[in-house]
């Protein structure tokens, strides 16, 4: 696919095992971290300072998104270089769904992870990006089972949850990963000969069911994301099976961001100790302005974009 | 659902405590039970009772400093260290058991007399797989945004190197890599902590 002549959906790296496995690895070791939207160098610095395991440049966060409407495209390049001149911490961006040109950028400026999201506008209805020629990993979003492996097949090496971000509301993310969780349970619980059938209800690559079937988990990371605003909604997500959070507008548009930022990262270490979340829980100042779902008709979800 | 406390342990095993403030706990659980020891989550001072060995695993440097910072475990985990029994830091641990940091520093143990230079390799783009040179054969090394190691003192021992560079050393019961022994099943250099850890028993 991604040597294909013409347009060369492509990136400009090579796809080889060897390459996956440190794409992997760069997740596995976020695991038990905070990833936190910023949108400029000084943002970064704040999450960097409390705590956060890496950053994600983006243009505006969802909520703004959400609020303003328009096109959103990948992060100014200035922006992205100055928040790795100024942080420690790996970097991560976003990029369009289907949009491999903006991939290339980010490769090319040796982003540390490329986030092909839902959460700006979609380039592509019908592809995403084939994600292995790229030297720089991928995390995608995923509301079950199915979504998850086929962004797997297509090189992703982490997955998170899509939930709804810019709402301020974990009920999607929660059902998001009561889903895939859920799915991947039942998987455990078929004979051989009935994988094949559940793979094509799944929408998903034979081969990756059957791997799921066996070792009860995806083959990649999983984390959270989408609606996470507070300590105790980072920690219903551990305690639900992610293995590390994202959090978009929750830490940037509340009353005190560096204060909620530093819970957040203390409740996902001690996400199952009560004393301590009481602790992360203490003192904060006011958190984002929440979405009822209800209100949100299926147009203004951002989870729906994606396949 | 995922917790992963402490595991039942039959009296004469050998228990190895993993740092879990944040980063690759679970595939340095993974090598230990392989190796067929148990191990145990180490997130405030008292989970260091009563363990025989130490990871302090990879991860984020800066993220795991400040929550070693938050609950007091400098401290503790130099106590640990003075008393003999083997700590062994990957990647990011390895920054944690410097004796100095250079490029963004951050507090580190001083368990070895090294210099840990991070992100020196650059982003996570110029991650590579290679095999090391050194005592242990054919031993592939991963490095994920590697730190790299300089001016060892005269009491680290080298025990591997790649392009010239000391990726594993020890200075007595320290060890240290900057590749990930545990994304590999090799499994020789989890064997040498435990190896150490023998050696302190009773």
């Amino acid at each position: 696919m991604s040597d294909q002549a013409g347009n060369g959906n492509g990136g400009t790296g090579e796809a080889t095992a060897q390459s996956f496995e440190l794409k992997v690895g760069l997740a596995e070791m976020m695991k038990g971290g905070v990833i936190m939207d910023v949108v400029n160098p000084d943002q970064a610095k704040i999450a960097e300072d409390s705590g956060a395991c890496a950053v994600m440049a983006l243009e505006r966060v969802p909520s703004d998104i959400r609020r303003d409407g328009g096109v959103a495209r990948m992060c100014q390049v200035e922006i992205i270089e100055s928040i790795q001149r100024t942080v420690s911490i790996p970097v991560m961006a976003k990029i369009r769904i289907g949009h491999y040109l903006e991939a290339q950028v980010l490769d090319a400026l040796g982003v540390d992870f490329i986030d092909e999201s839902e959460v700006l506008t979609p380039a592509d209805e019908e592809h995403h990006v084939d994600k292995f020629g790229f030297r720089s990993p991928f995390v995608c979003g995923a509301r079950d089972l199915g979504e998850a492996l086929r962004r797997i097949s297509e090189g992703a090496a982490m997955i998170r949850t899509k939930g709804e971000a810019g709402s301020g509301n974990i009920v999607e993310a929660v059902r998001h990963l009561r889903t895939i969780f859920g799915q991947m349970r039942s998987l455990q619980a078929l004979l051989p000969e009935e994988v094949a059938a559940r793979a094509k209800e799944l929408r998903a690559p034979l081969d990756l069911v059957q791997r799921v079937a066996e070792t009860g988990h995806l083959p990649v990371p999983n984390f959270a994301a989408g609606g996470i605003a507070t300590p105790a909604d980072a920690a219903l997500c551990r305690s639900l099976g992610a293995e590390a959070v994202f959090v978009g507008s929750g830490i940037f548009k509340s009353g005190d961001p560096a204060v909620l930022a530093r819970a957040i990262v203390r409740a996902t270490t001690h996400w199952d100790q009560p004393e301590e979340l009481v602790a992360a829980c203490r003192g904060l100042g006011k958190p984002m302005e929440g979405i009822e779902m209800e209100t949100l008709d299926e147009s203004q979800r951002l989870a729906n974009r994606g396949w | 659902m995922v917790a992963a406390g402490r595991q039942s342990r039959p009296a004469a095993e050998l228990c190895v405590g993993i740092v879990s403030v944040q980063g690759a706990v679970q595939p340095h659980a993974a090598a230990i039970a392989k190796a067929g020891a148990a191990w145990a989550q180490v997130r405030h001072p008292e989970d260091l009772d009563d363990l025989d060995a130490l990871i302090l695993p990879g991860g984020e440097s800066t993220t795991i400093s400040k929550g070693l910072e938050r609950v007091g475990l400098y401290e503790a985990l130099e106590a640990f260290a003075q008393s003999g029994r083997p700590v062994l830091g990957t990647c990011a641990g390895a920054i944690l058991m410097a004796r100095e940091v250079e490029g963004f520093p951050v507090r580190s143990l001083g368990l070895i007399d090294i210099t840990a230079v991070r992100n020196a390799y650059g982003t996570q783009v110029d991650s590579f797989a290679t095999v090391a040179q050194g005592e242990l054969e054919g031993l592939r090394a991963i490095f994920i945004r590697a730190p790299q190691l300089k001016r060892p003192g005269p009491d680290v021992e080298v025990l591997a190197r790649v392009d010239g560079w000391p990726v594993f050393v020890r200075q007595q019961n320290a060890l240290a890599t900057t590749f990930h022994p545990e994304l590999t099943p090799d499994g020789r250099v989890h064997a040498a902590l435990l190896e150490l850890a023998r050696k302190q028993q009773p």
